[in-house]
C-alpha cells in the first residue's frame, strides 16, 4: 500500500489522526494533514482504508494492492 | 443473521459511495447496484460554493474518487436515472430525485433569468457563469450556504450583497459573538451585509432577475441572485412506501426506516441514543460516518448510531470548524487562542455542560478540545444547516430489481418516543 495525500484539499477535519494516528498528523499551524508514513505496515492497512473512506474531502489516495 | 444478497443503494453521492465503500471493507460480496440521479459520476458538495464556483479547480476535481477506485468496488452504477418511488408492499422500484433546495415566491417564473439554487454540480457552473458577466449579485440567506456562496463571489470580484433575517450571517450556529466576527470579516472584504431582514420574494424584467424584495419592501437590485435558504428532504418518491416521512425518513437507533430498508446523509432522521431525539444532519461527515454505520447495521452489527456532529466552512481567510452544537444562547469561552488575533477555540456551554466547541484558523487544536469535552456524548445539534449529501435508501433487492422487503413491513413501530429536540 502507498498513500498521497492532497494538501489543497484537505480541509484539516483531523478524522484520519482520529482512526490511524500511526500514519497522519495534522500541522500545528493551520490543521492540513501530515504523512508520517507513506507505506505503512500491513497491520495499519485496514484503519488507513477507513480513513480514505471517511475523509470528508477525498484528500486521501491509496495505491497498490497490498 | 446473513447478510442480504443483495443491497440496492439509491443516492451516488457522498453518503450513497459511502454505504457501499463500507460494505465492501467490512467484507461484504454480495451484488451492490447503485442509483444516481445526476449523470456525473459521484463528487463532492462542500467544494461547489467554494473552489468550484470560484474556478479554482475544474469540476473534474470534485469527483469523489478516481475510476479505477470506482471499478475496484465492483458496484452497478445507474447514473442519469434517479429512483421515483419504493413500493415495499408490491416489491417494485420505479425510477425520480434528490434533495430540494428551497425557493422563494416568484423564483419558479424566472427560472433561466440568473436566479440560482446551489446543490449539484450543474448548479455551480450555472452560476459561476453568470457571475463571471454579474454587475450586482445578491445572495439570499445568511446560513453557511450562503455565506460560503458571497464569500466566493466576493473573491471573483463582484459586487455582492447578502441579505438575510439574522442580525450576523450564521448566527443561529455560532451564536452572537463569533457571527459578529465573521459579519465583520465579510464586510471588511467588500460584502455588503443587508441582515436582520428577511427576503420575501424577486423582481424581474423581461424574464430575468432585476431584485430581491425585502419583507421591509425594500428592493435590492441584481442581475445575478442566489436563494440560498435551506432545502427539503426530498422525500416524495417515497410517499406511499408505508416508510414514516416527517422531516426526513424517520428511522430507528440504528438508522433503519423499516425492515432490510435504511436511510442515509441529508434524508434520514433517526434517533439518536444519546441525546433522546429524533435528528437529521445535513453534515458532509455525517454522510460518511452514518454510511458506515448503516453497512455495519445491514451486515447485522445493530450497533446504535450516535455521532458527535462536525461540520467546517472556509469563507475569506476564516477556516471555522465547529464540533458539537454551539447554540446561540450558550455561554462562550476562549480557551485558546484570542478573538483579536482571529485564531482561537471557544467552547460552548448551555445549562452547565459544553454542548460545542468551534475553532477559528485553529484545527488542530479545536479538535482536541472538542475530543476532550465532547467526547461521550453529542451536543443538541443544528438542523438546516447546508445541504451536502444525497438522499439515500438501501435496501434488500435481487438481482432483476424485484424487492425482497418482507411483507411485515411496518413503519409504526419504529416512531421514536422522545421528544423531538431538533425542531
Amino acid at each position: 500500500m502507498k498513500i498521497t495525500v492532497d494538501e489543497a484539499k484537505c480541509c484539516a477535519a483531523g478524522q484520519c489522526v482520529l482512526i490511524a494516528p500511526e500514519v497522519f498528523d495534522q500541522r500545528d499551524e493551520d490543521g492540513i494533514v501530515l504523512l508520517l508514513d507513506a507505506e505503512p505496515a500491513e497491520e495499519q492497512h485496514a484503519a488507513v482504508r477507513e480513513a480514505a473512506a471517511v475523509c470528508p474531502t477525498a484528500a486521501i489516495h491509496l495505491s497498490g494492492t497490498a | 443473521m446473513n447478510p442480504p444478497s443483495s443491497v440496492l443503494i439509491a443516492g451516488a453521492s457522498a453518503a450513497g459511495l459511502g454505504t457501499a465503500e463500507s460494505l465492501r471493507r467490512k467484507g461484504y460480496r454480495g451484488k451492490i447496484t447503485v442509483l444516481g440521479a445526476e449523470p456525473h459520476a459521484p463528487y463532492d458538495r462542500p467544494p461547489l460554493s467554494k473552489q468550484v464556483l470560484a474556478g479554482a479547480w475544474e469540476p473534474e476535481r470534485a469527483r469523489l474518487r478516481p475510476r479505477d477506485a470506482l471499478d475496484a468496488l465492483d458496484a452497478a452504477f445507474l447514473l442519469g436515472d434517479p429512483a421515483v418511488a419504493l413500493d415495499a408492499a408490491a416489491r417494485t422500484v420505479r425510477t425520480a430525485t434528490g434533495a430540494r433546495p428551497r425557493t422563494l415566491p416568484g423564483q419558479d417564473g424566472l427560472a433561466g433569468g440568473s436566479v440560482h439554487t446551489l446543490r449539484s454540480l450543474d448548479d455551480a457552473a450555472a452560476l459561476r457563469a453568470d457571475l463571471l458577466t454579474a454587475t450586482r449579485a445578491v445572495a439570499v440567506g445568511d446560513g453557511v450556504l450562503g455565506a460560503e456562496i458571497a464569500a466566493t463571489a466576493r473573491t471573483m470580484g463582484v459586487d455582492v450583497t447578502l441579505a438575510g433575517p439574522q442580525p450576523a450571517p450564521m448566527a443561529a450556529q455560532f451564536g452572537p459573538r463569533v457571527a459578529e466576527l465573521l459579519a465583520a470579516v465579510h464586510a471588511e472584504q467588500g460584502v455588503t451585509l443587508r441582515l436582520g431582514t428577511a427576503a420575501c420574494g424577486l423582481t424581474g424584467h423581461g424574464g430575468r432577475v432585476s431584485g430581491v424584495r425585502l419583507a421591509d419592501g425594500e428592493v435590492l437590485p441584481a442581475d445575478v441572485a442566489v436563494i440560498a435558504v435551506g432545502a427539503t428532504p426530498e422525500t416524495g418518491w417515497l410517499t406511499g412506501s408505508g416508510l414514516t416521512l416527517d422531516n426526513g425518513v424517520v428511522c430507528d437507533a440504528y438508522c433503519r426506516a423499516a425492515d432490510g430498508i435504511y436511510a442515509v446523509g441529508d434524508v434520514a432522521r433517526w434517533h439518536h441514543t444519546g441525546i433522546g431525539a429524533l435528528l437529521r444532519l445535513e453534515n458532509r461527515t455525517n454522510a460518511v460516518e452514518q454510511a458506515a454505520a448503516v453497512a455495519g447495521n445491514i451486515l447485522g452489527e445493530e450497533k446504535p448510531y450516535t455521532p458527535v456532529p462536525y461540520f467546517w466552512t472556509d469563507q475569506f481567510d476564516a477556516k471555522i470548524h465547529v464540533h458539537g452544537q454551539p447554540s446561540p444562547d450558550a455561554e462562550v469561552a476562549v480557551v485558546e487562542g484570542a478573538v483579536e488575533d482571529r485564531r482561537f477555540v471557544a467552547q460552548y456551554r448551555r445549562r452547565g455542560r459544553i454542548t460545542g466547541v468551534l475553532g477559528w484558523n485553529i484545527p488542530k487544536q479545536t479538535r482536541l478540545t472538542a475530543r476532550g469535552c465532547l467526547a461521550g456524548h453529542a451536543g443538541l445539534p443544528t438542523p438546516g444547516t447546508a445541504p451536502r449529501g444525497p438522499a439515500l435508501v438501501a435496501l434488500r433487492a435481487s438481482p432483476s430489481y424485484r424487492w425482497e422487503v418482507p411483507p411485515a413491513l411496518s413503519s409504526r413501530g419504529l416512531r421514536a418516543t422522545a421528544p423531538d429536540a431538533a425542531r
